[in-house]
């Protein structure tokens, strides 16, 4: 069985190092795994998707609208955006920081309204402040990694095996600001 | 060993692998890290050329003087190098010669959505396309193997899923680096009519030879699960369709797409009662097997158009529909890309769209300068195009029209193809005007060095080209240097530059705002004297919008770089260190 892990977000937010830990993670347990990013002109602020695959074998890197296990959103507008990708009985978690896109700041279209709300009617969701948790830990930087703490916590992957990844994969200069913004996500 | 790798690390590593002494070529999305990964590999040269017609030929250079070469590129730079590839299917391979090319269906980073298969065709070259990264990398030692065997340069096609995806790949050691003799061939290396008619037969012995080698070759598989439905495909399209269809069909999977196995096409078709060709872009394979004469099922089930997702498959095979999925109601605003906060190129677009300028565009991350609230770019065509199709523009309009005509240009995309039509407007006798924003990197790819850095892919210091001289050796006789952040001195120039009787170069020096070596503090802060002019809303800055009906600054988007004091009339807008 093939799990299915889907994260979006805003261009420059971190969402690559997300999907990468993720993938040497599952990949070190034994897993087949796929991971698919997104490079170029899309990184430029643009709403950007990776998908992260494990399983017995993956054949697709892509996820398919209602295929999602999780989907871990890393901006409000993103995460309502990719809602209909959460498979039934699927979960989302979600970042409430706000971005908006340049249709919102040219006055072309509004940013929609209660969103956490209607995200909630639909599917399982945790809502997280991870912009302020990553604060605390020491760099607005890390917000990509308290989501994966956030998330860790919801899956039945050891959470030492969790610190080992990211002990691997996060350059060792920023290792504990990102250890300690792990820790803040985890322990949500 | 196994390792999570890139589709593009994984070519890099086959590349080491099977012996590869030289690399070159120019960035290009999504190619880039192919030649990015292979730096890590001490044993090979590696550079960033000029452009790709140069990195080419510096392969192939390489491949006569008897390494294992390699040159990368997207899908239109092999349009740029063609040229050379036309040529060398003739000269074939001394060393092993692979030339690399991404295609980007669904244009996540792409002009146009081009589909190379055809230029293997075209050049008579054989054409390899792996879908995932173990693939990519035994692929690309095949390829090599295969290009000194049979004496041709070889192709390996990928696409942006394969290029960008990580899978699992196994690592081995490096074998075959040792270098062939160079002999003195002109028979076969030096292509003029006389000797190219006599290799021109020896082209189309080798793609007969090669017909044989598919018809066999482990390339190209059959996976018999006693269905009716037969499914041919290659590339990334087999992995969409293993993953809708599983076993509930046969599947021949072509893993070389030129030249086509015919022999064991028609065997795998006769198999089945149906026979589906699924690939994404144009009907190439589809095309070929229709000529064998057998009845298949290809684009009129399946789009011309973007990538394919495995539901897509399902639906046009099975009929089976998508599983049931949350819907949304209402319209959510679409996130564009944008120029990031502290972008050099703000400056200057937000000064060419005040003074009404039709601004002939071209490749980069400056293409967004076409995009509101700044959208001032009226063209975008190819690298280069901003200033040979400028003085197109100028020469059908005349010179009142040039007056308010200006090409921007990145230092990168400048160097690559920009030069030869500045020596077209200095030659031709235009007035043009064209601003080469060099923001000392190349942005878009994110970050490869090029010959105006005074750095080579590997990090050493290296002679910097001179823009100013360079200009200047051209022929231009106004060249002014201006610092696009300080509006209105970069307002005076364009002015003054644009209204000129003849041809001029403004270089907008300021660098990229994500380069290590900027060093913006704080951010900015709108103050109390604010009259919400909106002026600095005109920006299209991400960290600019209203809040509550009043301008407001997000200090986690804001860098601190403070174009929107320069262009706030007021001076409500100071800075406040972090």
């Amino acid at each position: 069985m093939t799990k299915n892990i889907m994260i979006v977000g805003v261009g420059g937010q971190g969402t690559l190092l997300a999907s990468r830990i993720l993938g040497n993670l599952t990949t070190s347990l034994g897993y087949d795994v796929k991971v698919s990013e997104v490079h170029g002109m899309s990184q430029r602020g643009g709403s950007v998707v990776t998908y992260v695959k494990y399983g017995d074998k993956v054949y697709s890197p892509i996820i398919d609208k209602g295929e999602a296990d999780i989907v871990l959103a890393f901006e409000l507008l993103e995460a309502y955006r990719a809602l209909p990708y959460v498979k039934k009985g699927g979960k989302m978690i979600l970042n409430t920081q706000k971005i908006n896109p340049m249709p919102v700041i040219t006055g072309a279209a509004e940013y929609p309204e209660e969103i956490e709300k209607k995200i909630g009617e639909k599917t399982d969701l945790t809502c997280v402040d991870a912009l302020s948790l990553a604060k605390q830990a020491g760099t607005i930087k890390a917000v990509n990694v308290v989501l994966i703490g956030v998330m860790a916590k919801n899956t039945d992957i050891p959470y030492e095996k969790w610190i080992e990844t990211i002990k691997t994969t996060v350059p060792a200069k920023f290792l504990d600001v990102n250890l300690a913004a792990f820790d803040l996500g985890y322990n949500l | 060993m196994k390792e999570l790798m890139l589709g593009n690390a994984a070519i890099a590593r086959g590349a080491y692998e099977a012996g590869v002494r030289v690399v070159a070529s120019y960035p290009g999305t999504p190619s880039t890290e192919i030649t990015e990964n292979i730096v890590k590999y001490d044993e090979i040269y590696a550079e960033w050329s000029p452009n790709e017609k140069v990195a080419a030929e510096v392969a192939i250079g390489a491949s006569i003087g008897g390494a294992r070469a390699m040159s990368c590129c997207k899908h239109v730079g092999l349009n740029v190098m063609a040229d050379p590839v036309f040529t060398v299917s003739y000269i074939g391979a001394n060393g092993g010669l692979v030339f690399c090319v991404a295609d980007d269906p669904g244009m996540h980073s792409s002009q146009n959505e081009q589909d190379s298969r055809h230029y293997a065709k075209a050049s008579k070259i054989l054409m390899l396309e792996p879908s995932d990264s173990s693939e990519c990398k035994e692929y690309t030692k095949i390829a090599f193997d295969l290009s000194e065997k049979y004496d041709t340069p070889a192709f390996i096609r990928l696409s942006t899923r394969v290029s960008h995806s990580q899978s699992v790949v196994e690592l081995c050691e490096r074998k075959n680096d040792e270098l062939k003799d160079y002999v003195k061939d002109p028979a076969k290396n030096v292509m003029m009519p006389a000797n190219a008619k006599k290799r021109h037969v020896d082209v189309e012995k080798r793609i007969a030879d090669l017909v044989e080698y598919a018809e066999t070759s482990e390339l190209n598989t059959i996976e018999n699960n006693g269905a009716k439905i037969g499914v041919i495909t290659a590339g990334i399209a087999y992995m969409y369709a293993k993953e809708a269809l599983g076993d509930k069909v046969n599947y021949l999977k072509l893993g070389m797409v030129y030249p086509l196995p015919e022999k064991k096409i028609l065997d795998f078709a006769a198999s089945c009662d149906t026979v589906y060709v699924i690939e994404e872009l144009d009907p190439y394979i589809e095309e070929h097997v229709r000529a064998l004469g057998v009845k298949v099922i290809g684009k009129e089930a399946f789009t011309l158009l973007g990538e394919y997702t495995p539901a897509m498959i399902k639906k046009a095979v099975l009929g089976e529909d998508a599983p049931e999925s949350a819907e949304i109601s209402e319209n959510i605003p679409v996130r564009p890309p944008v120029m990031c906060a502290g972008c050099p190129h703000r400056g200057t677009f937000y000064v060419l769209k005040k003074l009404g300028l039709t601004v002939s565009g071209d490749i980069g991350c400056y293409t967004l300068g076409a995009v509101a609230p700044l959208a001032s770019v009226d063209t975008t065509i190819c690298m280069g195009a901003s200033v040979s199709a400028a003085l197109g523009m100028a020469k059908a309009r005349g010179d009142e029209f040039a007056k308010k005509l200006v090409s921007v240009i990145g230092d990168s995309t400048f160097m690559h193809s920009g030069i030869t039509g500045l020596i077209d407007i200095v030659y031709n006798k235009g007035i043009n005007t064209v601003i080469i924003l060099d923001n000392s990197i190349t942005g878009m790819t994110g970050h490869q060095d090029n010959p105006t850095t005074g750095r080579t892919i590997k990090g050493e210091p290296t002679k910097q080209v001179n823009l100013i001289e360079l200009c200047k050796a051209c022929g231009i006789d106004r060249v002014v240097v201006a610092d696009p952040f300080d509006v209105k001195n970069f307002e005076k120039v364009v002015k003054a530059e644009t209204e000129a009787d003849e041809p001029s170069v403004i270089i907008a020096q300021r660098p990229c705002a994500l380069l290590k070596t900027v060093k913006y503090t704080g951010h900015c802060k709108i103050g109390d004297n604010c009259r919400n002019c909106k002026l600095c809303m005109k920006l299209g800055c991400p960290a600019i919008s209203v809040r509550d009906g009043k301008v407001f600054i997000d200090e986690t988007q804001c860098n601190g770089c403070g174009l929107c004091i320069n262009v706030c009339p007021f001076g409500a807008i100071t800075k406040e260190e972090n």
